[in-house]
């Protein structure tokens, strides 16, 4: 078991070093001359050989690869090219708003699509299932900025509850930004929340139709204690690595839903520094997002070996 | 070699036969029948629009800014005079036209390294399962979005960063359902006749994963149609002034409280394409037992 934990940590560190490098190729290795890109093409020769020493681009890529990631070990990420501060004080602002409105949403999302997903599945075929599956259906097929669009029109618009944009900006206190949290997070729920329905409702199917849970029938357990007690732990099997893809999910999902609601989180510093070409920021975010990515991934892996004895002792077969 | 001695296998059917009875149970799944007829309509609406409308959908006119729905404009029109229902049906075009060509290279491709990942097996299949789950690590958007920042925007970009996006992906699906094939003793007789990778891909492998494949480019549609839609509205996907529905939505979201069509219509567009696909890929996945969910999607 021991070697088993050890292995995945092994393979999540080996991920992580693969997607820095991809990171790192990806945004340096962009066709052209990163400090024209930077710049634009009408900067003067002066301006692109000044920009040029302070990325040190003469130096080799590797070099550079090795400074960053030792950089980034000790949360040293250089400083963005917009703004002149560190990357690292100025994304973790930014982050910590996002995770405000990731917890809530992650929050919202789980208990909620757990709960409807149970239910779909065990009332499989009848009307509560038919609603809650067209609910989810319509639910994954729409755009977040879409869903987020008729949040405003319901809540900010027809009913004044909600501010529709948020007039703060990244150094604002949570008292200030809290108000403004719930409505990108609803939006960001009820499209995570579709698809862990889904999934949640198949598992249940599955699981309520296994021996172990006739036994348990037979044995004249009541509903409730058969469905808490023998079916949900099976079923969350499964539902646990859509969670865990989904909350990595959310690094990209609030990209969009921030901006239409003007929210100073990680998504919309992603969006500026795109436009602006801030690359240090962008490698940040992108090291960043993959951290939370590998770090679900394996969250959800040990999870699962805590629910499933099988996995405990299974070789490493996925 | 001992398999070889058991009962010989029924003989495979025909490719007419296997399209016959695959177009059978597709017939009796209606989800997918309701799915690929809300697709088809609206392939044909995007086809027909100069039929269906006479207005021009780029065309501003600054006298009928911002109207409400009317006779003459059924869905009114938007900051520019620009008819929204006109708008709306060119807007498919962009949406259809990137989307299918991003999604069919992103199959194919994704099929021919999962199904060459499952053939080959051994050190190939470990290094590429390693690099892929790297590049799944990094959030789709913002890759896409770097991408498209570095090549600038247009169709044959966005078409490239979705493949760059969504390509692991399918390699997984593809890889393990070809995982089931690879075993079998006819691939194992081709492979002893000494043929070659491709061929047994071709030949052997392929047909037998084309329900998986079918249902995965159906399932992937629907998340393409979703994320090109969200570029058009961020600003990097379609440019001003083609009609798009993300770009719609994104133009006409401010004047949401003076006319609320401008924005509802895409919207009722965007959503309609991809319950139509998502149901397709349901109905398919159900009438032909192929199990997404063992499958890692």
């Amino acid at each position: 078991m021991v070697s088993f934990i050890a292995r995945r940590v092994a393979a999540a560190l080996g991920t992580l070093f693969l997607s820095s490098v991809l990171v790192f190729l990806a945004v340096q290795a962009l066709p052209g001359d990163v400090a024209t890109q930077v710049l634009g093409k009408d900067a003067t020769p002066d301006a692109v050989a000044a920009l040029r020493e302070k990325l040190s681009l003469d130096r080799p890529a590797w070099e550079r690869y090795t400074d960053w990631v030792r950089g980034a070990l000790h949360g040293d990420f250089g400083t963005s090219l917009v703004s002149g501060k560190a990357v690292g004080s100025e994304v973790s602002m930014y982050l910590g708003n996002s995770a405000l409105i990731a917890l809530i949403t992650v929050l919202f999302a789980v208990t909620g699509s757990i709960v409807l997903g149970i239910l779909a599945g065990l009332y499989r075929d009848r009307w509560p299932d038919h609603l809650i599956s067209t609910v989810s259906l319509v639910g994954m097929s729409v755009p977040e900025f879409v869903v987020a669009t008729v949040l405003v029109l319901c809540f900010s618009v027809a009913l004044p509850w909600f501010p529709a944009v948020v007039l703060y900006g990244p150094d604002a206190s949570v008292g200030q930004l809290l108000p403004a949290v719930w409505l990108p997070a609803l939006a960001l729920a009820v499209v995570m929340a579709a698809y862990i329905v889904r999934m949640a409702r198949t598992s249940v199917i599955d699981v309520m139709a296994s021996e172990y849970v006739t036994t348990a029938r037979l044995k004249g357990l009541s509903t409730w204690r058969v469905v808490t007690r023998h079916a949900l732990p099976g079923a969350m099997l499964p539902t646990l690595h859509v969670i865990a893809l989904n909350v990595a999910w959310l690094a990209g999902g609030v990209a969009v839903v921030e901006n239409v609601f003007n929210y100073p989180g990680i998504g919309k510093l992603m969006l500026s520094s795109v436009q602006n070409r801030d690359l240090p920021v962008i490698q940040a975010i992108a090291l960043i997002s993959a951290v939370v990515y590998v770090v679900c991934n394996l969250a959800a892996d040990l999870g699962a070996m805590a629910l499933n004895p099988k996995l405990r002792t299974r070789g490493r077969t996925r | 070699m001992t398999t070889l001695d058991t009962a010989p296998p029924a003989p495979p059917a025909t490719a007419p036969a296997r399209a016959a009875r695959a177009w059978r149970t597709l017939r009796s799944s209606r989800a997918a029948v309701i799915g690929l007829a809300i697709v088809g309509v609206h392939v044909l609406i995007a086809v027909l629009a100069p039929l269906l409308t006479s207005y021009d959908p780029i065309a501003n006119d600054s006298s009928h800014a911002l109207l409400g729905p009317g006779w003459d404009h059924w869905a009114g029109t938007d900051q520019y005079g620009r008819d929204v229902l006109a708008r709306v049906l060119y807007g498919g075009r962009y949406a259809l036209g990137v989307s299918v060509a991003a999604t069919l290279v992103t199959v194919a491709l994704g099929t021919v390294v999962g199904c060459a990942a499952a053939l080959r097996g051994g050190w190939f299949d470990d290094v590429l399962g390693r690099v892929l789950d790297a590049v799944l690590a990094v959030p789709s958007i913002l890759a896409l979005l770097v991408v498209v920042t570095a090549l600038g925007t247009g169709p044959a970009v966005i078409v490239l960063a979705i493949a760059v996006v969504y390509v692991p992906q399918v390699v997984r699906v593809v890889r393990g359902a070809a995982l089931a094939v690879v075993p079998a003793d006819y691939v194992t007789a081709a492979r002893a006749r000494g043929e070659s990778t491709w061929s047994i891909l071709r030949r052997e492998v392929l047909p037998n994963i084309t329900d998986v494949v079918c249902v995965e480019f159906a399932m992937r549609a629907s998340w393409v149609v979703l994320l090109i839609s969200s570029l058009s509205f961020l600003g990097f996907g379609a440019d001003p002034p083609t009609p798009d529905w993300g770009l719609m939505v994104a133009e006409n979201r401010t004047a949401i409280t003076v006319v609320p069509m401008a924005s509802l219509a895409p919207i009722i567009a965007l959503a309609t394409l991809v319950v139509g696909l998502n149901l397709a890929a349901d109905g398919l996945s159900k009438a032909w037992g192929v199990d997404r969910i063992r499958e890692g999607s």
